[in-house]
């Protein structure tokens, strides 16, 4: 088990008292924030100031890589050994574009996944406090502070409409 | 009991319901379910047997008969293929297109696909006459330094196939991660474990989330030309030859409108029982299935057009081949096959115009049954009727499919009902945080976003 790092975690019924809670502890300076929903949600990603995922780099990259791959694999094995086939070209685009095709989407799609596995791995969430409730109907703040500014963000959240607050040491 | 409102296109069930009647879904089953598990299982027997005498004695065990060398295994194929389309049109383009209906049944239909991929996956196997050589389709180093021919439609399958199934199996495993970690949290005991591992870490933190939305999207966006693209691939194995009822230009969106047809009459025939047998009838409501009843005329009107415009062709072309092969398929040996499809398809399908008969589960049931039917019969006719009667009559013949086209027919049935059985107790069926999304969360203001 990964050590358990310090902070304070709120639970939270309302969106907007998430959202207001998430305003004003960035209002505050507080860094690392983590939230927790049960889907996603727009209001937290403005709230937290998001910006889109670079998951698609991987997207584009992968889909180009296919596509190479599908016409240099093709015209390169039809080079290596010349089959004519029906007297038409030996490397004969138009019928590789199926082939170039199949392979964009595949690499492409498997590199969007590795690329979200990879973005994801590089935040990871071990040892950050977690409840079970927020994979159902509650969402959660979890504030990485010490013990000794733990006490004013309790305060925060629960004047911001948490109905839980809990303190990780 | 919450319900959902027929004609609302947001549940009005809480989040925390919406988890727990999925949830509840998971887990021990009653005794009709280990009956249809077996039966399915049984199925498939009987098909791994036919397949074993197979590799044993021959494709002779089948009903080849010259001309007649694609048959059941081949219609069967293509079968199962389109069946998986509706899947990804449900799961994906309408993702695409923010349609509000297709939340609540997209997971179902999406297993659907990946399941149907795999039963299709086997017959090109199945169908090869040495089995073990299958592997000489793939582009691999070999001693003879030999490349397979990229210009062959059989060989553009082969790429097309394999995307399909491991495009359409991640679209449902990265869709099904926040789930799992959602019915995690709902378990106990060694059951936790298993959806701990299988929850991959998730944990609905907003980095997550960011990265998940935009990948889903990008997983959508590629899954749509795919899934056109297959069938067009599959409709080429036959319209890039010669053979007369095949070589039509139309082939392409043809196949396409005829395989989503097909898939949502086995969507059809899967979730009307599937709803009750979870008792999820409160989130199954005549509003889906009014919607994918509409959304079956409208592949069958355009199957209804492919047909009359591939008789119009066939005679506005005045080639004597194409003719007779249109005429032999209404009016030859095989009549009572090709008027089974025209029936089923084109016109048990306008029935759909009457909103009473897309709200009635039972009319929907059994019609979604002569889809299936008439969809099968296509293909049938398709292949068999147009290599009976090529170009030369003396050399015409007729095909009867024997114990073994019928065996290997009934396992994959078996086959896909066991894995669809399986998928449906272990995992959930309805996409929980994807309906989640649309219900709006509680505030303590009033006045929204």
């Amino acid at each position: 088990m990964a050590k358990p790092v310090a902070g304070v975690l709120g639970s939270f019924v309302h969106i907007d008292a998430a959202t207001e809670a998430i305003r004003a502890l960035r209002a505050e300076g507080r860094t690392g924030l983590t939230v927790y929903t049960a889907a996603a949600n727009h209001e937290v990603e403005e709230a937290l100031g998001i910006t889109s995922s670079p998951v698609r780099l991987f997207t584009l990259i992968g889909g180009l890589t296919g596509c190479a791959a599908g016409f240099g694999m093709t015209l390169w094995m039809s080079v290596d050994w010349p089959l004519l086939v029906g007297g038409k070209p030996i490397a004969s685009v138009p019928p590789y574009v199926v082939l170039a095709f199949e392979l964009t989407i595949l690499i492409g799609a498997l590199s969007t996944v590795a690329g979200t596995l990879i973005l994801s791995l590089l935040k990871p969430t071990t040892g950050l406090a977690y409840d079970p409730s927020f994979s159902d109907d509650r969402i959660g703040i979890f504030v990485p502070v010490g013990p000794e500014q733990a006490g004013s963000v309790e305060r925060l959240l629960k004047t911001a409409g948490a109905v839980e607050v809990r303190r990780e040491d | 009991m919450a319900t959902l409102a027929h004609d609302a296109h947001t549940p009005t069930q809480t989040h925390a319901e919406v988890t727990r009647d999925v949830v509840n879904t998971l887990g021990t089953a009653g005794r009709g379910y280990f009956m249809l598990l077996g039966l399915a299982v049984a199925m498939f027997l009987v098909g791994a047997v036919t397949f074993v005498a197979l590799l044993k004695y021959g494709l002779g065990l089948a009903g080849y008969t010259p001309p007649v060398m694609w048959s059941v295994y081949i219609t069967t194929f293509v079968f199962w293929i389109g069946i998986g389309h509706a899947g990804t049109l449900i799961s994906a383009i309408l993702f695409l297109f923010r349609s509000p209906w297709r939340t609540v049944v997209y997971r179902a239909t999406e297993a659907m696909t990946v399941f149907a991929v795999m039963t299709a996956a086997l017959f090109p196997i199945i169908h090869i006459g040495r089995q073990w050589f299958f592997y000489w389709l793939l582009p691999y180093p070999n001693s003879r330094y030999l490349w397979p021919n990229f210009k062959s439609p059989l060989i553009w399958d082969v790429f097309a196939i394999t995307t399909y199934f491991t495009v359409s199996s991640t679209f449902l495993v990265v869709g099904l991660v926040p789930d799992v970690a959602a019915a995690r949290d709902k378990m106990f005991g060694w059951r936790k474990k298993i959806y701990e591992i299988a929850s991959l870490g998730w944990k609905g933190t907003h980095e997550q989330w960011r990265h998940y939305t935009r990948a889903y999207l990008y997983l959508a966006a590629l899954a749509t030309p795919l899934v056109l693209s297959v069938h067009s691939v599959v409709s080429w194995d036959f319209a890039m030859s010669l053979v007369p009822g095949w070589h039509g230009t139309i082939f392409a969106p043809y196949f396409v409108a005829g395989a989503i047809y097909s898939g949502v009459g086995m969507v059809l025939t899967i979730l009307i029982p599937l709803r009750k047998a979870l008792k999820l009838e409160h989130m199954f409501t005549e509003y889906h299935f009014d919607n994918l009843a509409k959304l079956t005329l409208f592949t069958g009107s355009i199957l209804f057009y492919a047909y009359a415009m591939e008789y119009f062709v066939a005679w506005y072309s005045a080639n004597k081949f194409e003719q007779t092969s249109f005429w032999l398929r209404a009016f030859g040996p095989m009549w009572w096959a090709g008027w089974t499809m025209i029936i089923c398809n084109a016109f048990v399908s306008q029935l759909f115009w009457f909103k009473k008969i897309r709200t009635n589960l039972t009319a929907l049931f059994v019609i979604s049954i002569f889809i299936n039917i008439g969809m099968w019969f296509e293909r049938y006719v398709i292949i068999v009727s147009s290599l009976s009667n090529d170009f030369e009559p003396w050399a015409w013949g007729q095909m009867n499919p024997t114990w073994a086209d019928w065996g290997i027919l009934m396992g994959s049935f078996g086959w896909f009902g066991m894995w669809f059985l399986l998928f449906a107790r272990t995992f959930p069926v309805v996409a929980i945080q994807e309906i989640k999304e649309t219900i709006p969360w509680p505030r303590l203001r009033k006045g929204g976003h």
